[in-house]
């Protein structure tokens, strides 16, 4: 009991520490400065592609890893899932080695189609892809492998295609999963650092998203870095409370 | 049920692995030197470990220095703790321990004395000029500070960042604009240097002893004399220190002739 409520009070104190220095009638003038609303858009617009990107990519991927019959399945999904535990700084490193116009991907993106991924908003939904997305496979992979399979079989006996019954029977039977992985996943991109600023970099209304425009003005403006870490408290806890069925209301 | 049961298993297994990475990495710089042990004579009386918060352009010239210390000081330890001087500043104003701070700036050190955590009066131990880099072989075709309005990203400090303040008044001073869009922000000269030796921005301002040690990873293109600032570094040490003997003598060893000759060997000018 004691330990358990030394547990709560250490999730607890940053939390109050703070709010406790929010100059609350300031907050209005330093969200409303451009540079805020620069990082708050950047953020917004970065982190719900690289939600997108997670789902049409990552469903097929978590179906393969729940239900198909491939060979070195473990590998493949250890592989995927990487991203969770490597250091998200490694992570910017890794994808710079394989993407900058020296990388011999980025350089033949850049000669051919004369497309540039490092300090581009294109390079900060990748990073933030390359570390939310596996939050996303391994909710619905879950999912997926816990659901009932009679279902699937009743409606395929009653003629129904393999598409009608992924459609019909599966998605819906999995969509809370799919909710819930995707929001988990866009909450990580919207937090996103050390991946961003090591691959995309940290330009002003291209790549500096929240976390950076933080990082940035805690040595320049303490209450500008106060408010933008005020929005993104209140964006994390819009997601926990969207997802209270799954977490909070658990008996 | 087997959903939670697969996300529980996944989630311990990503603490444990988590738990292994944070348990590999040594988080502090230590350094003990030992090789250089014979030349301590006489053997000193000082005893304790100094936490020196040190600009990140004295990484490496602080490091053998710290050698040099301890070589004289076996009962010493120098742990260090690198980054931005600004970012320094923060930390020692919101009270993180440190024994030694130095900066590569004197609004950064004023910034403490003002906020009255320095013991006595920091002294200038070197100075250092600031010079372009390029990528190698200087494929962008960097001649001189004008190119960099329209060479593509350029990396440069963070603003309060002393290399980001010195590269603005360079630019200014030779009335060159670079469009904010075109300017990636490094938090410390490491970031920034990186950002050009790693990354794929076209060229970076930062100091003649940064560019010295990237060695052939860059090409070096001078900055005008008649546009270019003289970077000073003062040195202080901490009020709230509780090892202020080893951080003094740790300060004075600094700005003997054997630290002075050590930073003069790694491209530092030394004090007028």
């Amino acid at each position: 009991m004691a330990a358990a409520t030394l547990t709560v009070a250490f999730f607890v104190a940053p939390l109050v520490g703070l709010l406790q220095r929010v100059d609350w009638s300031g907050l209005s003038g330093e969200l409303s400065s451009p540079q805020a609303w620069d990082a708050l858009r950047l953020s917004l617009i970065c982190s719900a592609s690289a939600t997108v990107l997670a789902i049409l990519f990552g469903t097929p991927l978590a179906w393969l890893l729940a239900r198909g019959d491939l060979p070195g399945r473990a590998v493949i999904r250890s592989l995927v899932l990487l991203p969770m535990v490597l250091p998200p700084v490694v992570g910017g490193v890794a994808l710079l080695s394989a993407f900058s116009l020296r990388s011999p991907i980025g350089g033949w993106l850049n000669d051919t189609f004369g497309i540039q991924l490092t300090f581009s908003s294109a390079g900060v939904v990748m990073a933030e892809a390359f570390v939310a997305m596996p939050f996303f496979v391994i909710t619905v992979e879950g999912a997926l492998r816990g659901m009932d399979s009679r279902f699937e079989e009743a409606a395929a006996s009653l003629g129904a295609g393999r598409l009608t019954v992924f459609r019909r029977v599966t998605l819906p039977m999995v969509a809370p999963s799919v909710v819930a992985g995707a929001v988990l996943a866009w909450a990580r991109a919207l937090g996103e650092f050390g991946a961003t600023i090591t691959f995309a970099g940290n330009i002003a209304g291209r790549t500096r998203t929240l976390p950076l425009a933080v990082y940035l003005a805690l040595e320049t403006n303490q209450q500008g870095a106060i408010a933008l870490s005020i929005v993104l408290l209140v964006v994390s806890l819009v997601v926990l409370v969207s997802l209270r069925d799954r977490w909070l209301m658990r008996t | 049920m087997r959903t939670k049961q697969t996300l529980i298993r996944w989630t311990l297994v990503t603490v444990a692995a988590l738990t292994m990475l944070v348990g590999c990495s040594d988080s502090a710089d230590k350094t003990s030197g030992s090789d250089d042990a014979a030349r301590a004579t006489p053997r000193s009386e000082l005893k304790g470990t100094v936490v020196v918060s040190a600009a990140t352009s004295l990484t490496e010239v602080f490091t053998e220095i710290a050698d040099q210390f301890t070589a004289a000081n076996p009962d010493v330890d120098v742990e260090f703790n690198f980054d931005s001087s600004s970012t320094l500043a923060t930390q020692i104003i919101e009270g993180a321990p440190a024994d030694v701070y130095a900066s590569a700036d004197e609004a950064n050190m004023t910034k403490l004395t003002d906020a009255g955590v320095i013991a006595g009066k920091p002294a200038i131990f070197a100075e250092n000029e600031l010079v372009i880099v390029t990528k190698p072989g200087n494929p962008s075709g960097i001649d001189n500070l004008s190119d960099l309005a329209t060479a593509g990203v350029i990396s440069l400090c963070g603003e309060e960042v002393p290399c980001g303040r010195y590269a603005a008044q360079i630019l200014e001073k030779a009335g060159v604009a670079i469009s904010e869009a075109n300017v990636t922000r490094g938090q410390n000269v490491g970031a920034t240097l990186a950002a050009v030796t790693e990354g794929d921005a076209a060229a970076a301002i930062v100091y003649v002893t940064d560019a010295r040690s990237a060695g052939d990873q860059v090409e070096a293109v001078p900055v005008p004399a008649e546009v270019n600032v003289t970077a000073t570094y003062p040195i202080g040490v901490l009020e709230s220190s509780e090892a202020s003997d080893v951080a003094e003598a740790f300060m004075a060893h600094v700005l003997s002739d054997e630290g002075q000759a050590v930073l003069s060997r790694y491209g530092f000018l030394l004090p007028r």
